[in-house]
C-alpha cells in the first residue's frame, strides 16, 4: 500500500521505508522559524544550537512593537541572531508576516519539514512542504536538537475537480469546505486532482493557512507545474517533491467541484459549519473591514481590493484596515499603484505586522462592534472584544463591503 | 513529574479555543497575571475558583487555535492535568511540552460531573472516577511522549542535554517557572 504526502515526507525524513497513520516518528527538521513573540517573554540563550543555517528568526507578530514588553524582546532576538550567526534573520524593515517571509524567501520548499512558532504554518503546505505551528518551548527544542516527533494522523483527500471560476477565491473554497465538512483535528488534509491548475498558488496557500481553523494537523497540497513554475521564478531549486502514491490511504476522499462554488462568508465565532454564500446573507452592517494577514495580505490580495475601492470611497462610518503581508509585498503593492488606489479609497494601510489579526494592535476592534475580515480566524474575542463579532469573507468580498457599509457580493458591485 | 494525578475535575464543553484561555490582550501581561485570565469569557471569576492540583475537563476540539502557550498559564494556576474527549494537536503537544499530564477520555463529560474527583495514570493509560467508581482506560501514549511529560516538558530536558544551563534543569521543572523559557507563540 502507497502513502500520503505527509507520511512520504515522514517516511523520508525519518529514515523509514514507509510510515503509515496511527505511528510516531521523529523526525529531521530542515527549517526552523522563531517569532518576535518569543524573545519577549522571558527569553533563555541557549548554549548552542542545532545548526544556524537551518533557522530563521522573524519579527512579525508584534512590530513596530506596542508594548515596553515587545520593544525588549528585540535586542534578545539581534544578540541571539548576532551570537549565533544566524543570517536568516528578518528584522523590522525587511520583515513580514512570517509565512509571508517564509515563502517569499525559500524557506518552505516541497518534500521538506518545515517547523514555526504560529499555528499557521501549515500555509507552507502549499508548497508541498510539511509544515506546521508548534509551541514556543518545541519550537526552542527543535532549535537545539534539530528534530521532533509526530503522531502520523489519517489523511482527509480533498479531490479538486472542475475549473475555479475567477470570482471565487481561496478564502471562499476554504469557507466552503469548512462549512460542509466542519472540524478535522487529528486529521491532515491533503488537496490535489485535476482542478488543481486553476487555483494560483496565492490561494492555494490562502487554504493551506486556513487548516489550522479546522483544527487540522497538516495541510498540504500536491507539486504540480505551477507550483514547480512558482519556485522556478524565485530560484527556489534542488528540491524532491512529495507526491502521494495511486494507492495511499486515506480516511476519505472528498470531491468538489470548483466550477460549483460561490464567494462565501462565515458568521463568527467559527468558520466550523458556520457558513453560507455571500449572496444569501441578510443584510449586514459593518465597523471595520480588514484586509490583510498570512491568509489575505498577499500581494493578489492587494491587487483584488484596489480594483474593487479603485476610484470609490469608503462608506461611512466603516473603517477599512489594509495590512500588506510583508515589507516586500508593501514595496510591490506600492510600486503597483495598488496602496495608492487603496489609500485613495479612504483606507488606512498599516505596517506589516499580524497585529489586528490576533487583536494585539493595530486595529481593535470594541464592544458591539462588526467587523468583516480577510483574515485568519474569527473566534469570539480574536481580534478584540469578545463583544464584537467577526464575519469573515475574501479580500474582494470585504473590500465591496467596506464601499457599502454591509457585507456585499463583490459580484454585484464589479458587474 | 509523576504520570498519575487524582484531583477535583472542572467539567467545560466542546471547542474551546486558545483565545477563550490565552486571550491577545493578556498576552501582554507576565504568566502570573496573564492566568487570572484563563476562561474569562467562558467562565469568569473560575480562575479565581480552581485550587492547585484541581484537573479539567473538556470536551471535543479542545484547545483550538494558536500556538500561545496555555499549558503554561494552567501550570500557573495550580492544574494537575488535561482530560478532553479530543485535543487540538497543537494544544496537546504544548501540554506534553510543558510536562502537562494530558489524557484523551472519549466520553468524559459524561463520565465526569463538576466537582468529582477523578484519577488519571498515564503511565498505565487507566482512569477512575473515584466519586462514582467509574473506571477504564485508554491506550497507552508512546513512550517518547511520556518520557517528556515526566521530564517536566522539553525544557528541563534541554537542560540536561546540555543546551541550556544545567544549573537551570531544576528551576525549569519547578510547576511555576516551567515552559516560560522560551517565550510566547500565536
Amino acid at each position: 500500500m502507497g502513502m500520503t504526502i505527509i507520511e512520504k515526507i515522514f517516511a523520508r525524513k525519518a529514515g523509514l521505508d514507509r510510515v503509515s497513520a496511527g505511528e510516531t516518528v521523529v523526525v529531521d527538521v530542515d527549517m526552523t522559524v522563531l517569532i518576535d513573540l518569543q524573545f519577549a517573554t522571558m527569553w533563555l540563550q541557549p548554549l548552542r544550537i542545532h545548526d544556524p543555517d537551518k533557522l530563521a528568526i522573524v519579527m512579525d507578530h508584534a512590530v513596530p512593537a506596542p508594548t515596553i514588553k515587545d520593544a525588549a524582546g528585540g535586542p534578545l532576538a539581534r544578540k541571539f541572531a548576532a551570537q549565533f550567526g544566524i543570517e536568516r534573520f528578518y528584522d523590522v524593515g525587511r520583515h513580514g508576516i512570517c509565512h509571508q517571509v517564509i515563502a517569499e524567501n525559500g524557506l518552505a520548499r516541497p518534500g521538506e519539514v518545515l517547523a514555526c512558532t504560529d499555528s499557521h504554518t501549515c500555509a507552507a503546505g502549499a508548497y508541498n512542504t510539511a509544515a506546521r505551528g508548534l509551541g514556543p518551548a518545541e519550537v526552542f527544542s527543535i532549535m537545539c536538537t534539530g528534530s521532533t516527533w509526530f503522531q502520523v494522523a489519517p489523511t482527509i483527500r480533498y479531490q479538486l475537480e472542475g475549473i475555479k471560476p475567477d470570482t471565487v477565491s481561496g478564502k471562499d473554497i476554504f469557507l466552503q469546505i469548512a462549512n460542509e465538512y466542519g472540524d478535522a483535528a487529528n486529521l491532515n488534509l491533503e488537496f490535489g486532482g485535476p482542478g488543481l491548475a486553476s487555483i494560483p498558488m496565492h490561494d492555494r496557500r490562502t487554504i493551506a493557512t486556513q487548516g489550522a481553523e479546522i483544527s487540522a494537523d497538516f495541510s498540504t497540497f500536491e507539486p504540480d507545474e505551477v507550483l514547480a513554475s512558482y519556485l522556478n521564478d524565485r530560484g527556489i531549486t534542488g528540491h524532491d517533491a512529495a507526491a502521494a502514491d495511486s494507492d495511499a490511504v486515506y480516511q476519505e476522499v472528498r470531491r468538489v467541484d470548483l466550477a460549483a462554488l460561490e464567494p462565501y462568508v462565515a458568521r463568527p465565532g467559527t468558520v466550523s459549519r458556520n457558513g453560507l454564500p455571500v449572496s444569501r446573507i441578510e443584510r449586514q452592517k459593518i465597523d471595520q473591514a480588514f484586509i490583510g494577514s498570512c491568509a489575505n495580505g498577499q500581494l493578489e490580495d492587494l491587487e483584488i481590493a484596489a480594483n474593487i475601492l479603485r476610484g470609490n470611497t469608503v462608506a461611512t462610518g466603516v473603517r477599512l484596515l489594509v495590512t500588506p503581508a510583508s515589507q516586500a509585498v508593501y514595496r510591490e503593492a506600492m510600486r503597483l499603484g495598488y496602496l495608492q488606489d487603496i489609500a485613495d479609497a479612504g483606507a488606512v494601510i498599516t505596517n506589516s505586522t499580524c497585529g489586528a489579526c490576533f487583536g494585539y494592535h493595530m486595529g481593535v476592534v470594541g464592544p458591539g462592534e462588526v467587523c468583516l475580515t480577510s483574515s485568519t480566524r474569527n473566534f469570539t474575542g480574536r481580534m478584540g472584544s469578545p463583544d464584537a463579532e467577526i464575519y469573515m469573507a475574501s479580500p474582494a468580498t470585504v473590500a465591496a463591503s467596506a464601499l457599502t457599509g454591509y457585507i456585499t457580493d463583490a459580484r454585484s458591485v464589479t458587474a | 513529574m509523576t504520570l498519575a494525578i487524582t484531583g477535583k475535575v472542572w467539567v467545560f464543553g466542546n471547542d474551546l479555543n486558545t483565545d477563550a484561555m490565552y486571550p491577545a490582550f493578556a498576552m501582554k501581561m507576565d504568566p502570573p497575571e496573564a492566568a487570572k485570565h484563563v476562561f474569562y469569557e467562558v467562565r469568569p471569576g473560575w480562575t479565581d475558583e480552581v485550587s492547585p492540583g484541581d484537573i479539567v475537563v473538556a470536551g471535543k476540539n479542545f484547545g483550538l487555535g494558536s500556538s500561545r502557550p496555555v499549558a503554561a498559564l494552567f501550570t500557573e494556576l495550580g492544574v494537575a492535568g488535561l482530560v478532553a474527549e479530543e485535543f487540538n494537536s497543537l494544544f496537546f503537544r504544548n501540554a506534553v511540552n510543558a510536562g502537562l499530564p494530558a489524557m484523551t477520555l472519549p466520553e468524559a463529560t459524561t463520565i465526569f460531573s463538576e466537582g468529582d474527583t477523578g484519577t488519571f495514570d498515564l503511565g498505565s493509560g487507566a482512569w477512575r472516577n473515584d466519586t462514582t467508581g467509574a473506571t477504564g482506560s485508554v491506550p497507552r501514549l508512546p513512550d517518547l511522549i511520556l518520557d517528556i511529560i515526566s521530564s517536566g516538558g522539553v525544557l528541563p530536558r534541554l537542560a540536561a542535554q546540555g543546551y541550556l544551563p544545567a544549573e537551570l534543569g531544576d528551576l525549569l521543572r519547578s510547576s511555576t517557572v516551567a515552559i516560560r523559557g522560551a517565550g510566547s507563540g500565536a
